[in-house]
């Protein structure tokens, strides 16, 4: 089947409301341009993201899901990144372990002074995401449209 | 039934240009549950909030979406629009099109959907959302300022000054800081220690104001308000109660080689010793590296000659633990070590300096008197050569990034100060540029140039050597594009100023944030430039960014100001957004407590009812007054009990339902 | 087993016991059920030998919420599972007296299906079987549970009295992580396949949750509101993975690796190689951790160090 139009993926990024959020704003702020696939959702810290987060998204037709976080040891909450980044590293490889393609997930650490660093992530992830094309293998078929 | 109202924002044309607000407008309609959707120029406006207003009156709002900007500008402001009307200000969602959306997307239409997405999800949302009710907690009317430099005295004497006590901490011996160690100040040519010793002195005398010296914060804990923190008092082996200062100590210690930090390591000092003449308390301190008592046990002349018996070698660190409700961070800077700079040889010629030991080398309190000699051979100079830049702006990963900003003007201070002392001293400056923003500051540097004849030249310095016992600067001369030799009897080196070392490990324990560079965090760079996002710690000078003295000053009364707004209050609003277990399915496990990093979860033997009889059942408990609301513990909880109101389970699925969808 | 019996009749006499948590015979030849046993005439149905497979620390959150002390027979393995749940809180120690039952390896009970057994018997390392078609003899080392061929020690993490000290040395088991390690060495496609053929068995009967003692929760998340995640029988393939990613993240760390959610599986999933994944990624990335070792402390993941790794620099295999 030829392709018609580029792959156009469906992106969720988990943000910390202290840094990466801000960070976020910063890019915007700066007028740094990340694809528009990428939507973000607002979280107290990135350890309040639960795997049944990026589960329910995968379910739901993600294609790749991040999470962005403060730099370990600048947490808002001084720890919370740490316990994210153990939980985070065990989850992706359970994930990878299972056939999930392990670029599909991501964490990186983003200050609220890295705006420049924030776009960055995000061309990177949705470029790396759309070579990989449509990620079919936790979605839930019923949950289509 | 949901009534939710939507709102979109034009900002301008800031969201309109890129974002089809009329189409949002109409998608918001389609949404279940939404009764009213509008769309208006300025939201945020009196006018744009009094919309929302009338909306929430009329309509009956249950609930309010408003798309606009970063819910870290206004989500307060439409917050507190909504309590006025009588509706829960936490039923209120942000949909951020602005920063995270007509911002950076050119497209019109990619940007419109994706709006429309971003809306639906704060619908989601909000419909899930329930009113939250913030606790109250008292506030401890005591300041922390945690570095007695200039920054972190004009804080503690202005919080003084409004009537609350204020403890200051300083890691060296004496308050004072950098200032301290300076001899004029540009662009007025103040002598530094003039103006600086009797604020230390105001410090000392001012009766809330508690000096802790040759102190470190051990520990911090708690929150704005009820902060518990630890600092711990460094044995000086000499009893500051009986101690008067007298000197003989010092005279009379055996041990002379030590380095003289206060001057630089250009001269020597006593192992016991007082930095300064002024220092603050006029106490000596034991520099255990250097005594021989302490090293080999035989010695304590010392001790036999203090009439006052105040030398105690058997002292030991003390630790103070203390409540506040306010910290002030104020740690300073430091030049950066040049190791990595060999090309300029600073640490292969003795007459390759930096300009703080310029300082010390014209300060009649110096190790020279105030003659400006060479520290090779003590020799007069006679040709001078300054370099500006060093480690400041650059680009490889030597190099700081940002400007030191104080450079350009105390080089030509140091220009300026050596010609009129000593005429026939020539003096060279290699600049990149010549930056003088600020108060008389340009006029200052023209008097350098014009009047006292300093030779600016605009070009970098590729290398200093020495060549027959002279150091000889190569340099490039950009203007005149040709290359330069100059003879040099002093090169003198505006190193790059860089935050304490100290900084990073005390916003750790602050858990403030920090850029990149070492640098404090503001919680926002134009509108709140004195206070850490953290809230409760407050930012008081170079810890923020680089600053000379009027405005480190400026920005110490105004943090001081912050702290005083902060200890007037009678309470303090807690966090609404509290973490909140289901105790009648909670296990008791113990699992949530041990990521909880403020002690807010504790377990209780509760009686539960349960089917045909009751039971003592262990089940966790949130301190609301506690809970930062981070939800490290909804994770850590493996029946997932724990959840966090408004950022719930439910509500963080139903942004991701709507995102995917 | 004499000695079992009078130890355990001396709990009950002398009163350190109120009742006694074991094993006696199930209604097919070879299957042993846990059971509570009040007296000294009810002890005379226990047993233990190589078919008392189930391990019995689950059904002490249960007994205690009656009062008094309930005495358990626990095999080495056991024990690390009744220490976790001393250690979570789910278990008081002083509600329980724990008896260290020494195991030379439990007999998979579906060695024995199909054949028409209609009586078995041990003899010195041999399984004796009378059959509907005969007698047939089957050495023990061929029939032993997975778990007991890859058996990790002998050594009890926590008892009151040990039947027989000094057992504590036993041979080592086969590598446990072999499997693991092929299924890494395979690309990810692979890994989907296999796994995909895998899941697509399961029944969500739940016999791996009610049986794991690590799954201890009041209301487990697939019965509770809080993440629309309650759906019973699996429709389609994401719930089977997303059953089985969820079950194995929320015990990882806890998980002792005793085998019985693999043991109970009626459709022989390997459901023990998710949780080895875990139990290897966390020996390998935070220093080896064997739950249920201590009974207080934190568990991997509700701990840190500031210098882990990152999750995009683990290879994961």
């Amino acid at each position: 089947m030829p392709v018609t139009e580029e792959f156009s993926p469906k992106i969720v990024a988990f943000c910390c409301n202290w840094c990466s959020y801000a960070g976020a704003d910063l890019a915007g702020s700066s007028r740094l341009s990340y694809p528009a696939e990428v939507k973000i959702i607002r979280v107290p810290c990135s350890c309040r993201v639960n795997p049944m987060f990026l589960l329910r998204a995968f379910q739901k037709g993600a294609d790749g899901v991040i999470l962005c976080g403060c730099h370990p040891g600048d947490c808002h909450y001084s720890t919370g990144n740490y316990y994210a980044r153990r939980r985070m590293t065990l989850l992706f490889s359970m994930l990878s372990y299972l056939g999930i393609e392990k670029e599909r997930t991501r964490v990186e650490w983003v200050s609220a002074a890295e705006g420049a660093r924030f776009a960055g992530v995000m061309n990177d992830f949705v470029k790396t995401v759309r070579a990989l094309g449509p990620c079919r293998r936790l979605e839930d078929v019923r949950c289509r449209e | 039934m949901q009534r939710i109202g939507v709102f979109v924002c034009h900002c301008g044309s800031n969201i309109a240009a890129t974002v089809d607000v009329e189409k949002v407008v109409q998608a918001a309609r389609g949404v279940p549950g939404v009764v009213c959707a509008q769309d208006y120029r300025y939201m945020c406006s009196q006018a744009g909030q009094d919309l929302i207003r009338c909306a929430i009156r009329e309509e009956k709002l249950t609930g309010v979406v408003v798309c606009s900007c970063s819910p870290r500008m206004h989500e307060a402001t439409f917050r507190r629009a909504a309590e006025q009307e009588g509706l829960n200000p936490y039923l209120v969602e942000i949909a951020n099109i602005r920063e995270q959306c007509s911002w950076i997307h050119k497209d019109r239409d990619q940007a419109t959907a994706k709006a429309i997405v971003l809306m639906r999800a704060a619908v989601e949302k909000v419909r899930r959302d329930q009113p939250l009710t913030a606790g109250k907690s008292g506030v401890v009317k005591r300041a922390l300022v945690i570095g007695g430099g200039i920054a972190g005295l004009s804080t503690a004497l202005d919080v003084a000054g409004a009537g609350f006590e204020v403890d200051i901490v300083e890691k060296e011996p004496s308050i004072g800081g950098k200032m301290a160690q300076l001899d004029k100040t540009f662009p007025t040519l103040d002598c530094s220690a003039c103006i600086l010793t009797p604020k230390m002195v105001e410090a000392s005398q001012n009766e809330n104001i508690h000096l802790y010296t040759y102190s470190e914060v051990e520990e911090v804990s708690g929150f704005v308000g009820n902060f518990t923190v630890t600092i711990r008092k460094k044995a000086r082996f000499v009893d500051e109660t009986r101690c008067t200062g007298c000197g003989v100590c010092m005279e009379k210690c055996p041990s002379k080689k030590a380095k003289n930090e206060f001057n630089c390591g250009l001269n020597t000092r006593s192992a016991i010793y007082i930095p300064f003449a002024q220092a603050i308390p006029n106490v000596p301190v034991i520099d255990t590296e250097n005594c021989i008592k302490m090293k080999t046990g035989k010695c304590g002349i010392c001790q036999k000659n203090c009439a006052a018996g105040a030398i105690d070698y058997t002292q030991k660190d003390e630790r103070i633990t203390r409540e506040y409700g306010a910290i002030v961070a104020a740690t300073g800077f430091q030049p950066i070590g040049l190791q990595a700079f060999g090309e300029y040889g600073y640490d292969r010629y003795p007459d390759v300096i930096t300009s703080l030991e310029l300082e010390r080398l014209m300060n009649a309190a110096g190790p020279t008197g105030g003659e400006l000699r060479c520290p090779s051979d003590g020799r007069k100079p006679k040709e001078i050569v300054f370099v500006q830049c060093v480690g400041s702006r650059g680009q490889s990963c030597r190099d700081k990034s940002y400007c030191s900003k104080i450079c350009c003007m105390y080089t030509a201070k140091h220009a300026m100060l050596i010609r009129d002392h000593w005429p026939e001293m020539n003096v060279h400056v290699m600049y990149i540029d010549v930056r003088t923003p600020g108060k008389n500051f340009d006029e200052f540097y023209r008097r350098a140039a014009e009047e006292y004849g300093v030779d600016y030249i605009k070009g970098q310095v590729g290398k200093v050597y020495e060549q027959d016992g002279r150091l000889k600067v190569q340099a490039s001369d950009l203007l005149d594009d040709r290359q330069l030799l100059l003879n040099a009897d002093l090169v003198v080196l505006a190193a790059a100023i860089e935050p304490s070392p100290t900084a990073r490990k005390l916003a750790t324990m602050l858990t403030a944030s920090m850029d990149t560079n070492d640098f404090f965090t503001e919680a926002h760079p134009k509108l709140r430039p004195v206070e850490s996002p953290t809230a409760g710690i407050f930012l008081s000078g170079v810890c923020q960014g680089p600053k000379d003295i009027p405005e480190t000053v400026a920005q110490a009364g105004a943090a001081a100001a912050k702290v005083i707004g902060l200890l007037s209050k009678k309470e303090l609003t807690a966090n609404a957004c509290t973490a909140q277990p289901d105790e009648g399915r909670c296990n008791g496990c113990g699992e949530c407590e041990k990521v909880c990093p403020y002690g807010a979860i504790s377990y209780e033997e509760k009686e539960m009812r349960v089917p045909g009889k009751t039971e003592k059942r262990r089940v966790a408990r949130i301190n609301t007054a506690l809970c930062q609301g981070c939800g490290a513990c909804t994770v850590a909880c493996p029946s997932g009990v724990m959840d966090l109101l408004g950022f719930s389970n439910r509500q963080i699925l139903s942004e991701v339902d709507a995102i995917c969808r | 087993m004499q000695r079992i019996r009078e130890i355990l009749s001396g709990w009950l006499r002398e009163g350190q016991a109120d009742r006694v948590l074991g094993w006696k015979k199930g209604e097919l030849p070879g299957m042993r059920e846990p059971a509570f046993f009040h007296t000294e005439k009810e002890l005379e149905e226990l047993v233990y030998d190589r078919f008392c497979g189930p391990n019995l620390s689950k059904f002490l959150i249960a007994a205690g919420e009656k009062p008094g002390v309930t005495a358990v027979l626990v095999k080495p393995c056991d024990s690390y599972s009744l220490n976790e749940l001393i250690r979570e809180n789910r278990v008081r120690r002083e509600q329980v007296r724990i008896l260290g039952v020494p195991c030379k390896g439990n007999v998979d009970p579906r060695a024995l299906e199909g054949k028409g057994v209609l009586a078995v018997r041990e003899e010195e390392e041999q399984l004796m079987l009378s059959t509907l078609y005969g007698e047939e003899i089957l050495p023990l080392s061929q029939v032993l549970l997975e778990r007991c061929r890859v058996c990790r020690g002998k050594k009890h993490a926590v008892y009151d009295e040990l039947l027989d000290p000094g057992q504590e040395e036993g041979p080592a088991g086969a590598d446990r992580f072999a499997e693991v390690a092929r299924l890494e060495n395979m690309t990810e496609e692979e890994r989907y396949a296999f796994w995909q053929g895998e899941f697509s068995r399961c029944i969500r009967c739940n016999a791996c949750r009610n049986a794991c003692p690590a799954c201890n929760c009041r209301v487990c998340v697939f019965d509770g509101p809080a993440f629309d995640s309650s759906q019973k029988a699996n429709a389609v393939p994401f719930e089977e993975s997303m059953f089985h990613i969820v079950r194995a993240f929320h015990v990882a760390g806890r998980c002792t690796d005793c085998g019985e959610c693999s043991r109970v599986c009626p459709q022989r999933i390997p459901l023990h190689l998710l949780n080895r994944k875990f139990i290897r990624d966390i020996d390998t990335l935070y220093g080896p951790y064997q739950a249920g070792e201590k009974d207080t402390g934190r568990s991997p993941l509700t701990d840190f160090t500031t210098g882990d790794c990152e999750p995009g620099a683990w290879e994961g295999a």
